[in-house]
């Protein structure tokens, strides 16, 4: 090999530096206006700082019923997260053996991925709509909607969330050893067991990075959620519905406060990953490894 | 004997081969086809309610008819028809869903083009320059970490640097390049396909990296020792081996960029048409029937759109 880096290795490292800085300049800017004070505007320069604008959201006296949609939003990013996490290791464990409609399901999953958010919500909107006027010309006059949060709401979250879940256990149990099952049915386990106790610590970290996908892509939803998430708003199209309207920093100000959300669960996870991976590390069986 | 045996009813039934419970078990043992139904099922049928059933009922409410506030469940063209109203007559002038499609199509090509560029060196940088395995995933996760935070708010960030009174603007006035703010700058196209690119650029470098980590790193050296320049090697031994990466993100970008419509709607200040957009349009007026039956046609172009590309590479094989 050669000694020292070549030239194009100089030239990429400034092309890859610019392009982080594409990434998270644009964001620091408005973390920082969000601190603007109380006169300030919504472009640079900062007029003083304070926390005006945020302390203003949390007073409830701002733009938007903060606390309810921030509730909401919340309950349905966890609820998508435990889904997700649940069917996506059940799905991903199926996958491992030959099956019936495999492939149906493959592409559906891959469909669902790629079909543009739009038409989905339109579909699980229709979909709703539909069951209400059966509903209404059936059974029950005064029904109001079969349409909300936790039904077509979850359901369009579901449909973006699941993919990445099913596709990260593909990845998972690409590099898995399948010996490692063997021998602990050679020992007697059943096959809960197995999974319980051998299957699970290993793919453990991955696993709670299907949860980190769940929880963020649902915390931050807007397409598929637009038409199928009923009566109520999220947070993020609250946010969306004022870059019409707003005229000051509290739009900054509640982007701040998402972001917040969200960094905070990515670093949880992020942090619990790390932590389990040292675990493995130093834990780990040093079978295979050579008897010197 | 008896105290062996009890020191087997004392141990956690599953452990005992030979126990009464296991042998019990066996009886009732499930066969691997059902587990694996019980497995997948779940998903499946996740995917059948809010997937598959949606798509289906888009199909057919796309030919019912409607009036001003509600559907009606009888056949009817009329979707469609008000939906390429004008298209015959107006030729050779394109009518308002081909100028649409045109414009869709543009921003697509222009956000496809910059992605890849910008997605192949950076993947490129990640996979062959840097040699650490930590490295590597810590540059990889700064790269992923926008990803999970929202969209809107990535693109309200352009606001203070590109609004007329905003960094660039001042900047620029300045140091004395411009006289007066450029008003393109924000809520123009220029701003949707900037946006677009700081939004999907992630989707590209993804797969091409995937597929550039599993490049045998002997072929390249190969390539040196038989003589190939830098660039030669580039062009006939790593992008014919990263094509699958580069088609798979292909397909995310523009399959993303056809069916958007907030990202154009915020960054182009709701003024610019698109096909995601007139689906909302119609969704809005409670034009059900019309808003499938666009749904319709831009799933169709999707779906065309994905074909060819798919000709080029087999997905399943990549996964």
């Amino acid at each position: 090999m050669k000694e020292g880096r070549p030239r194009s290795f100089y030239v990429l490292a400034i092309f890859f530096a610019a392009y982080v800085l594409f990434l998270y300049g644009p964001m620091i800017a408005i973390y920082v206006l969000s601190f603007q004070g109380p006169q300030g505007g919504l472009t640079f320069p900062m007029n003083g700082v304070s926390t005006f604008w945020i302390a203003k959201l949390f007073q409830g006296t701002g733009i938007v019923d903060l606390g309810a949609a921030f509730r909401r939003s919340l309950l349905l990013g966890v609820i998508v997260m435990i889904v997700t996490v649940v069917l996506s290791v059940a799905a991903g464990m199926a996958f491992r053996r030959k099956f019936k409609a495999q492939s149906i399901l493959f592409y559906s999953a891959i469909a669902s991925l790629i079909v543009p958010s739009i038409i989905t919500s339109l579909g699980i909107s229709l979909e709703f709509r539909i069951i209400d006027d059966l509903i209404k010309a059936h059974w029950s006059e005064n029904f109001e909607t079969s349409m909300g949060l936790l039904t077509s709401g979850l359901g369009a979250h579901l449909t973006w969330t699941l993919p990445f879940g099913l596709l990260i256990m593909f990845a998972i149990f690409n590099r898995f050893d399948p010996r490692l099952e063997e021998a602990a049915r050679d020992l007697g386990a059943t096959p809960w067991q197995t999974f319980r106790h051998v299957v699970l610590p290993i793919i453990l970290p991955s696993v709670i990075g299907i949860g980190l996908f769940g929880f963020t892509l649902s915390w931050d939803e807007l397409a598929r959620s637009s038409q199928a998430i009923g009566a109520v708003n999220t947070l993020p199209l609250d946010l969306q519905g004022l870059t019409t309207t707003v005229t000051n920093p509290d739009i900054y100000a509640l982007g701040t406060v998402i972001s917040a959300v969200s960094f905070t669960v990515i670093t949880l996870a992020l942090g619990t990953i790390h932590v389990l991976n040292k675990r493995q590390a130093a834990k780990g069986s040093d079978a295979g490894k050579g008897l010197v | 004997m008896d105290t062996s045996e009890d020191i087997l009813q004392q141990a956690p039934p599953g452990l005992i081969p030979g126990s009464g419970t296991a042998r019990a078990a066996k009886v009732t043992r499930l066969s691997p086809s059902f587990i694996s139904w019980l497995q997948a099922g779940p998903m499946m049928l996740v995917f059948l309610a809010f997937f598959l059933i949606p798509l289906v009922f888009v199909v057919i409410v796309s030919f019912w008819d409607y009036n001003e506030y509600q559907l009606l469940p009888a056949f009817s063209g009329r979707g469609y028809t008000d939906t390429f109203e004008g298209c015959i007559a107006q030729l050779p002038d394109l009518c308002t869903i081909g100028k649409t499609y045109l414009m869709t199509l543009k921003l697509c090509f222009l956000v496809w083009a910059l992605t890849l560029f910008i997605g192949f060196w950076v993947a490129y940088f990640l996979a062959f320059h840097i040699k650490s395995k930590t490295w590597q995933m810590g540059l990889s996760l700064l790269c992923t970490i926008p990803f999970w935070t929202s969209n809107v708010i990535r693109m309200i960030a352009w606001i203070p640097l590109l609004g007329r009174n905003g960094l660039v603007n001042s900047g620029l006035v300045k140091t004395g390049l411009i006289n007066h703010p450029l008003e393109w700058l924000l809520f123009s196209e220029f701003s949707v396909v900037l946006a677009l690119v700081h939004l999907f650029t992630f989707f590209m470098v993804v797969p091409i990296f995937n597929s550039m980590v599993r490049i045998d790193k002997s072929l390249i050296e190969a390539a040196y020792d038989a003589g190939a320049t830098g660039f030669q090697t580039l062009v006939n031994v790593i992008i014919p081996l990263a094509k699958p990466g580069i088609v798979i993100g292909s397909i995310f970008v523009i399959t993303i960029v056809m069916g958007d419509f907030i990202t154009i709607g915020v960054m182009g200040g709701q003024q610019i048409a698109a096909a995601g957009k007139i689906i909302e349009t119609r969704v809005n007026a409670l034009q059900f029937p019309a808003a499938a039956a666009n749904a319709v046609i831009l799933l169709a172009i999707t779906f065309l759109i994905i074909t060819m590309m798919s000709r080029i590479v087999d997905i399943k094989k990549e996964l």
